[in-house]
């Protein structure tokens, strides 16, 4: 049994210009191992942070359902946490007490001493030593998501959900972030699932990419296995022949190939002629 | 900008000083003990106030500080009862708009009534003057505070409350950690409101209990026609309403955050 199954996920909004519905995905399936990285790439309104909603259980799906380690969900918990793209971080809290919020809910036994041991720990893990005591206001777009990303590995979560992390950081402090998340995970090994608009943020970091339709009705069009040996060099790997290759595919698919009829759940043509390093 | 504070600090007592001789111009043509009382007479009758604040001879001559305490005491009783009330309840119509918009009607038209329409009503059925005054600051300062709160309860961001669902907080957790400090600005401002309103009602409930507070002594004074006195108990009801106010705008910064 897989670790996490995304089992025939289907979704319908309800339509904006009269009654009826609208459906954004439908019949999305496939499973991901535990301590996998997996990434899902597709146009906006493809339906990518509708699944991730749904995985985390702030959305319900319309048809289908999602099952972790045998269990189907139908809520939130902390076993699932949200790395979210505008970082919803509690305002009025300083860096410090918002990852403790975070630790004191999955640690319900642990006294004040060891809580703010540990907090203490993923403040530094990030590289925030030091700002402590500020608040989300006083830090840069970077900083915020650092935070986040403290607070989401601080309580070791059987499944890390990324909803497009790094969209709002900069190029340069992104590739900086990058690395610190690709540090935590290879250390604790969490079960990933990421979402994301940018193709060689997916490479860079995942092990199987999952390549959606355009929406609406988009469809799973195929999952493309990376294969890149870790750890993975940034610099290397733009010379790499392998992640140039499966860059031009994933962007020729984004450009043609995502269109409705493309996908049946199935691997295109196009992918059975790609070649990459099997895991 | 530190000149436009002198600049600002200059005018303003200059617009005092020029009040104040104007006022004494204008009453000092009247012989004395005849009239409106000019600065000088209300000045007397000030230092001879402040000299014995708290004297307590009977049930019709005690001291001013005296009378404001028992003023404040009531405030302090339904307001802080009110206040309690309202943020429960706003919290609970903020966090169901289905609540809300069932509820709505009926605090749109309960608003608008003077707090001392109720009085009648207090004093018919837990006859007690002193309880139905405390009632009435109750009602004069529950609006505000469960009308903001509900508002900033209800616009509290989705994400706030999709982490505090994520992380499985209990209700008194989720209730201190996020639901309460979220919409603190949006109470606060609603406090605030509530303890202006609370301090111009009481007068005016006191004027009609009698026996002790500030608008008795107002009331009082006008019966032996010390105007002096009268002119200065609205003095002090005036200074004591800024420090009520200043005293909320400092809990309102403290609790402020910017996203």
């Amino acid at each position: 049994m897989a670790f996490l199954e995304i089992d025939h996920v289907t979704k319908n909004f309800p339509a904006h210009d009269g009654p009826g519905e609208v459906c954004v995905f439908r019949e999305v399936a496939f499973s991901i191992a535990q301590g996998e990285f997996v990434t899902m790439v597709g146009h906006s309104g493809c339906g990518k942070s509708t699944l991730l909603n749904i995985i985390a259980g702030l959305e319900r799906a319309s048809g289908g359902g999602v099952v972790l380690e045998g269990r189907e969900i139908t809520q939130p918990g902390i076993d699932r946490m949200v790395v979210f793209q505008n970082f919803s971080l509690m305002p009025w809290m300083t860096v410090f007490e918002n990852v403790r919020l975070a630790v004191r809910a999955a640690h319900p036994s642990w006294d004040r001493r060891r809580i703010a041991e540990h907090v203490q720990r993923y403040v530094e893990m990030v590289g925030l030593a030091g700002a402590e005591r500020k608040r989300p206001a006083a830090l840069s777009g970077g900083m915020r998501q650092r935070v986040g990303l403290a607070r989401a590995f601080s309580t070791a979560p059987k499944v890390l959900l990324l909803d497009e992390p790094f969209a709002q950081i900069d190029a340069l402090t992104r590739g900086l972030i990058q690395d610190e998340l690709i540090g935590m995970w290879t250390a604790g090994r969490n079960t990933v699932f990421m979402v994301t608009h940018d193709v060689d943020e997916a490479i860079l970091l995942s092990d199987r990419i999952a390549l959606m339709t355009r929406g609406p009705e988009a469809r799973l069009a195929e999952i493309v296995d990376v294969g890149i040996p870790r750890p993975r060099v940034r610099a290397a790997l733009i010379e790499d022949p392998d992640y140039l290759r499966l860059r031009a595919h994933v962007l020729r698919f984004l450009v043609e190939g995502a269109r409705a009829d493309a996908g049946d759940g199935h691997a295109t043509p196009a992918a059975e002629t790609l070649a990459v390093t099997p895991r | 900008m530190a000149r436009d504070r002198v600049r600002v600090l200059c005018l303003s007592v200059t617009i005092g000083l020029v009040f104040v001789l104007a006022w004494q111009a204008f009453t000092a043509t009247r012989p004395p003990g005849k009239g409106l009382p000019g600065p000088l007479a209300v000045g007397a009758t000030a230092w001879q106030m402040l000299a014995h604040p708290f004297y307590d001879h009977g049930p019709n001559d005690k001291g001013i500080g005296l009378q404001l305490a028992a003023s404040l005491g009531r405030l302090a009783l339904g307001y802080l009862a009110a206040s309690a009330a309202a943020v429960m309840l706003g919290v609970a119509l903020g966090l169901s708009p289905l609540l809300y918009r069932a509820v709505n009607p009926y605090i749109q038209v309960l608003k608008p009534v003077s707090p001392l329409a109720w009085m009648p009503l207090f004093l018919y059925t837990i006859k007690d003057s002193g309880q139905s005054a405390i009632l009435v600051i109750f009602m004069s300062s529950l609006w505000p505070t469960l009308a903001n709160t509900a508002f900033g309860v209800a616009s509290i961001k989705r994400d706030y409350l999709n982490v505090a669902s994520i992380l499985q907080l209990s209700w008194p957790r989720r209730l201190a950690t996020v639901i309460l400090p979220a919409a603190a600005p949006a109470i606060v401002a609603g406090l605030r409101i509530s303890v202006g309103s609370a301090w111009v009602a009481i007068v005016a409930a006191e004027m009609l209990i009698g026996g002790t507070g500030i608008g008795y002594f107002v009331w009082n004074e006008w019966n032996n026609l010390a105007l002096t006195s009268v002119i200065f108990a609205i003095l002090a009801i005036g200074l004591i309403g800024v420090l009520l106010d200043a005293g909320l705008a400092r809990l309102s910064r403290r609790l402020a955050y910017t996203e």
